[in-house]
């Protein structure tokens, strides 16, 4: 919403400076986005005349013309535009002038071998509108040599206001002017409109047609002024339309653009020589098109509300008119039309059809019925002012129905929601000026809302009313008592986990990253996505359609894109969510992480302490367990089964679970095959565990630790080496290890693992070391003998190998 | 000179040449071994008569000690230099580098770090932390806030949307973090006091939108609480987050269907080449909305508007880590650029408290 001081003025008494309007607006919540001071800019713009204009010898489009810039001196300028021409007056710059429109400045040129002392500018080089199509053409009377600033009106600041939603009422400058008033910036001038009687019944009968269907306009008024003459408008009026934009049309036109912006009322208006018959406001017949104002043809249908004479449908309702029976210059009779619609319908079909008019902008905000006939009025009154004519009668299809709105204010609600204690008469005073009443005394009051506050329903709306026009600044800020729980923790137990994994993981020296929680289709279906309910339905691109099963693909993309860029060493993690089904239940969260090439656990890149050896799976398991620990996982109750799901590599794998039916995750090198989908080059591992599958601890009473046992007895440490088969894993040797006895076996390790020469083809030695623990009494050689045989025979049994030799 | 004199300069002469212990160790077996000198001399005291015996064991004796402490001292002597020859020989180059701690390394993301000094500053005055999911109902993100069927203000939001079911109805990804207010107002009985981190969508994107981003709301319901204690907790809220003595800040009236009165936040700062400093300066920077909960919204939550009140206020995770931590840009928070996430990102120990300060 835009308008200039001197039209607030119109309809607010007031002293104020403008920054104290600026000020004021924003706090009284009309927000300035923008306060434009086109006076500077525009400064050396001045008003010329073309004395003569020649075809350039050399170019057929450009034209050589002498402009008169007001020191008797012609200047030569070469100009493109289609309409310049000897005798028109437009507007100059002289050499040195930036046109801010084009962001250049004006120099002295040759164009086609032809010098050129200046320009003759277009509207949207000086960025009053839009219209490029030619140079701007002024109005024969225009003082030539004067500042076109002045002559324009655009020397005035333009106020652009970022209304909200809700306010319907200042869509006008009236009602930005009344909550000025009522912020006690000036004395809000409410400038009632008085009736125009009509002279003779309007000819023309307006039928409201819906059918069975859901009425989309309730009321609709209509009048003939016959016999005007249309033409231009005056200039005080072309003035006040182009300083905030728009472009002045004609006299008829301009009336109901200026209605508009002054009341918040759009308005139509018709050629009536050119409607056939009657008008029916009606859903639009599916396969009837309209050449609307804009020169565009916009296909209709029965969603669409439009007014339609004998003919064809002449109107888009409430959004814009059409091109047949719109005013031109020749307009002799006009047909006034201010009506009611729909609100949800007007957005409905501005969105459809994709029109964003003054009109929509109003109408789907909500106008003030009540001022549906007094807008009428007005336009009559206008027309006849500046065209001339006799105006009918009005007739009204429909009916003015407004909502007697009361609400039941007790003055003690201001206090409950903002702490602010204010007098009756205060607010009475406050709200009288924002035009509500308020009856009563005691300290209940009836609080009756005006027409155009359709946004105004309940107590806290009154309530809002008065703190934003009093000042947001009178409410003091008061201590908050923080609870009586103030030291209970506060976090979820998944919340915990969350924050536990994610430092945990870049103590481990990865780096974490925030993906989309979209991937595209294909990526999804790779990692066991892709299903229809979460695919979104208008993705903002392809590669971002489907909502992530996994982390991982969005992780890969990222490891490759750093190694586009010579970062192939990375280490990557997220924390976050990942969509199984589009219930609440079916949203879990994942932790994950890639390594890259040289990213290794133990440290990122070429090393002299390595021998820069790669990733392997040992790296993502180390990785996997870590995260699962620090999240609260119970280390001795996880296994860790060989293989995992497809898009891992099948031999080099893992999953980590409690049992086969509460699996926390997958570890592994990513299959060759997803490495290749994914459009992403290895050496690369991953692991992907699920926070929520970690079983819950159980609550402990008290926070001691378990009982501190300290063995008085020296533990013991022997070594075995078994030759197995290759297939034999290594957790099984453990495990049978242990199971020799579970009290005195305190810990085993594998401490070597060796294929080759001295070992039969087919076979490998798998070296532990076994930590025997004496519980009650210091152990003798026999008795530590028995059991390592006893370990020995376990695991012999167990995986069908033997001692090595 | 005496036997016994000569025979100690000639010990101890051999004492002072020996080379290495293995001479030293002769030495030593030619003197106090079995058939040493010195032994031979003991042994003479057996056939001496007991004047001659003191004088001369008094003698002899001495030569032995002597000669034994010299070996003791020409043997430590011995070892010391031979530790040093070899220690001589066993330089390392120290200047080669070691391996980066882990921890170093790490980095944890700056929106993680923001939440979790979100979470310090609240808990502490009492919130906890509430979330729900990214996939929501039409209901909650909408309905039930207040947001009228096709009201101008839900086409601002620019939702993305799931297919429509059999029934004709769609989820959608949620614009906001707004509708876990509405399952937390459902779930659980007045006071409640939480904040609500969580990942938002918009089908927005160019330079200063993504299409997916951060949002940080705050919930307060019960039977007191008003604008003046909203203004308070956001003060205090802006003054721990951005770490500074005091902050200005601007209440504007403005519209949210969800709240009414509805504010919107400004807070006074200087911009200085891209850096923005709080407390001083003309500009004002918008960093919030806020207002009291709508009378609508609460009965749609099974709340009586008439006994039950409260406040909510909502900001941008990304937007506030960029104005505190000095990114310029928001589409590189998505990016994972590990330049961008080693520069922006924070140490996996730099664990955001009240006590220490949170970015100290």
């Amino acid at each position: 919403m835009k308008f200039t001081t001197s039209w607030l003025k119109e309809h607010l008494d007031t002293d104020a400076s403008l920054t104290e309007i600026v000020d004021k607006l924003t706090m009284i919540g009309l927000e300035v986005e923008n306060v434009e001071d086109k006076a500077s800019l525009l400064k050396p713009f001045v008003i010329a005349s073309v004395v003569s204009a020649e075809k350039h010898p050399n170019a057929d489009r450009l034209r050589v013309c002498m402009v008169d810039t007001g020191d008797g001196k012609p200047v030569q300028v070469v100009c493109g535009a289609p309409n310049a021409r000897a005798g028109m007056k437009g507007v100059f710059s002289a050499p040195g002038t930036f046109i801010p429109g084009k962001n250049i400045t004006v120099t002295v040129g040759t164009i086609r071998g032809v010098e050129s002392r200046g320009m003759l500018c277009s509207a949207a080089e000086l960025l009053i509108s839009d219209d490029h199509d030619g140079i701007i053409e002024l109005p024969a009377d225009a003082p030539v040599g004067k500042s076109y600033a002045d002559y324009a009106g655009t020397a005035e600041p333009v106020i652009e206001i970022n209304l909200t939603p809700n306010r319907s009422d200042c869509t006008g400058v009236n009602g930005i002017a009344r909550d000025l008033g009522a912020a006690n910036i000036g004395a809000f001038k409410d400038r009632t409109v008085k009736p125009v009687k009509g002279t003779f019944p309007c000819p023309v009968k307006v039928t409201l047609d819906f059918g069975k269907t859901p009425p989309l306009c309730p009321a609709f008024g209509l009048r003939l002024v016959k016999g005007v003459k249309n033409g231009p408008s005056p200039e005080w009026l072309q003035k006040r339309l182009t300083a905030i934009g728009l472009r002045p049309i004609n006299a008829l036109v301009d009336i109901t653009n200026f209605i508009t912006f002054d009341r918040g009322r759009p308005l139509h208006v018709f050629d009536a020589a050119k409607v056939h018959g009657h008008l029916t406001v009606r859903r639009a017949k599916k396969g009837e098109t309209l050449l609307a104002l804009d020169g565009k043809t916009y296909a209709l249908d029965e969603s669409i509300c439009v007014i339609a004479d004998e003919k064809s449908v002449e109107s888009l309702a409430g959004i814009m008119g059409g091109e047949a029976s719109g005013c031109s210059e020749t307009t002799t009779d006009v047909l006034i039309e201010s009506a009611l619609w729909e609100p949800l319908n007007i957005a409905q079909t501005g969105r459809k059809l994709g029109i964003q008019s003054d009109a929509r902008y109003r109408f789907e905000r909500g106008v003030d019925p009540a001022f549906m006939l007094p807008g009428l009025d007005l336009a009559t009154q206008m027309v006849m002012e500046l065209c001339g004519g006799q105006a009918s009668e009005t007739v009204v299809a429909g009916e003015v129905k407004m909502r007697d709105r009361v609400v039941d204010f007790p003055l003690s609600e201001l206090e409950r929601l903002t702490g602010l204690k204010v007098p009756l008469p205060d607010v009475r005073r406050l709200l009288e000026k924002l035009g509500f009443f308020a009856a009563g005394q005691g300290e209940r009051v009836k609080v009756a809302v005006p027409s155009w506050r359709g946004d105004v329903e309940g107590k806290a709306d009154i309530v809002e009313e008065i703190v934003r026009i009093m000042g947001l600044d009178r409410v003091k800020p008061t201590p908050f008592d923080r609870g009586a729980d103030a030291f209970k923790p506060v976090l979820t137990p998944i919340q915990v986990r969350t924050r536990k994994a994610k430092r945990a993981l870049a103590a481990r020296g990865m780096v974490e990253a925030v993906t989309w929680s979209f991937i595209s289709k294909r990526e999804a279906e790779m990692f066991g996505g892709g299903a229809a309910e979460l695919a979104l339905a208008n993705p903002i691109a392809a590669e971002l359609s489907d909502m992530r099963p996994s982390l991982i693909a969005g992780l890969v993309a990222a490891a490759q894109r750093n190694a586009d860029r010579s970062l192939p060493d990375v280490a990557l993690f997220e924390v976050g969510q990942i969509f199984k089904g589009d219930k609440p239940e079916d949203q879990l969260i994942a932790a994950t992480g890639v390594r890259r090439a040289l990213a290794k656990s133990t440290g990122i890149g070429r090393h002299w302490s390595n021998g820069g050896a790669g990733v392997d799976v040992f790296d993502a398991k180390a990785d996997a367990l870590a995260v699962l620990t620090a999240a609260g996982a119970p280390a001795q109750s996880m296994q860790v089964v060989p293989g995992g799901p497809a898009w891992f590599h099948p031999g080099r794998s893992g999953t980590i679970q409690i049992c086969p039916q509460n699996v926390l995750g997958h570890f592994g090198e990513l299959h060759p095959r997803t490495l290749e989908a994914l459009d992403a080059e290895g050496p690369l591992v991953a692991f992907e565990v699920i926070l929520d599958k970690i079983p819950e601890a159980k609550a402990k009473v008290t926070r001691a630790k378990p009982v501190l046992e300290l063995s008085a007895f020296q533990p013991v440490e022997r070594d075995f080496a078994f030759v197995v088969a290759s297939d034999v894993k290594a957790g099984d040797i453990v495990r049978a290890a242990q199971s020799a006895d579970r009290k005195l076996v305190s810990n085993v390790t594998v401490f070597d693992v060796y294929e080759g020469k001295n070992i039969e083809a087919g076979k490998k030695s798998i070296a532990i070391a076994v930590t025997i623990q004496p519980r009650e009494k210091t152990m003798t050689d026999q008795e530590i003998e028995a059991l390592g045989a006893k370990i020995i025979a376990e695991v012999t049994k167990k995986t069908g190998g033997a001692l090595r030799a | 000179m005496s036997n016994i004199a000569q025979l100690e300069k000639e010990l101890l002469g051999a004492i002072a040449a020996a080379k290495d212990e293995a001479a030293l160790e002769a030495v030593r077996v030619s003197a106090l071994g079995k058939s040493g000198s010195v032994s031979a001399l003991l042994k003479t005291l057996g056939a001496m008569t007991p004047d001659e015996r003191k004088t001369q064991g008094a003698a002899i004796n001495g030569l032995k000690d002597r000669v034994t402490a010299e070996l003791a001292a020409r043997k430590d002597a011995l070892k010391g230099s031979a530790l040093d020859t070899r220690l001589a020989t066993e330089t390392i180059d120290v200047t080669l580098p070691v391996r980066e701690a882990p921890a170093e390394a790490g980095r944890i993301h700056p929106i993680t770090q923001v939440i979790d000094e979100l979470t310090a500053i609240f808990a502490n005055m009492g919130f906890a932390v509430a979330e729900g999911p990214d996939i929501e109902t039409d209901d909650y993100n909408f309905t039930k806030l207040n947001f009228p069927e096709g009201h101008p203000a839900r086409e601002m939001h620019d939702t993305f949307y799931f297919p429509p079911k059999p029934d004709g109805s769609r989820m959608l990804l949620r614009t906001h973090t707004s509708p876990v207010q509405v399952r937390t107002m459902l779930g659980q009985k007045p006071p409640i006091r939480v904040i609500i981190p969580g990942r938002t969508y918009r089908s927005d994107s160019d330079q200063t939108h993504t299409p997916m981003f951060h949002q940080v709301e705050g919930l307060v319901i019960d039977k007191g609480s008003h604008l003046g204690h909203l203004k308070w907790i956001l003060e205090e809220f802006c003054k721990a987050f951005f770490e500074v003595e005091r902050v200005n800040m601007r209440f504007r009236p403005s519209f949210f269907p969800f709240t009414e009165p509805s504010m919107e936040v400004d807070i006074q700062c200087k911009r200085d080449k891209g850096e923005v400093r709080f407390g001083e300066g003309n500009d004002w920077l918008e960093i919030l909305g806020c207002g009291m909960v709508h009378p609508n919204v609460l009965k749609n939550c099974g709340l009586d508007p008439d006994e039950y009140q409260g406040f909510a206020w909502g900001m941008g995770i990304d937007r506030i880590a960029m104005l505190k931590y000095g990114m310029p840009d928001l589409r590189p928070f998505f990016e994972a650029d590990v330049r961008w996430l080693s520069h922006y990102g924070f140490r996996p120990l730099d664990f955001p408290t009240l006590a220490g300060g949170l970015s100290a």
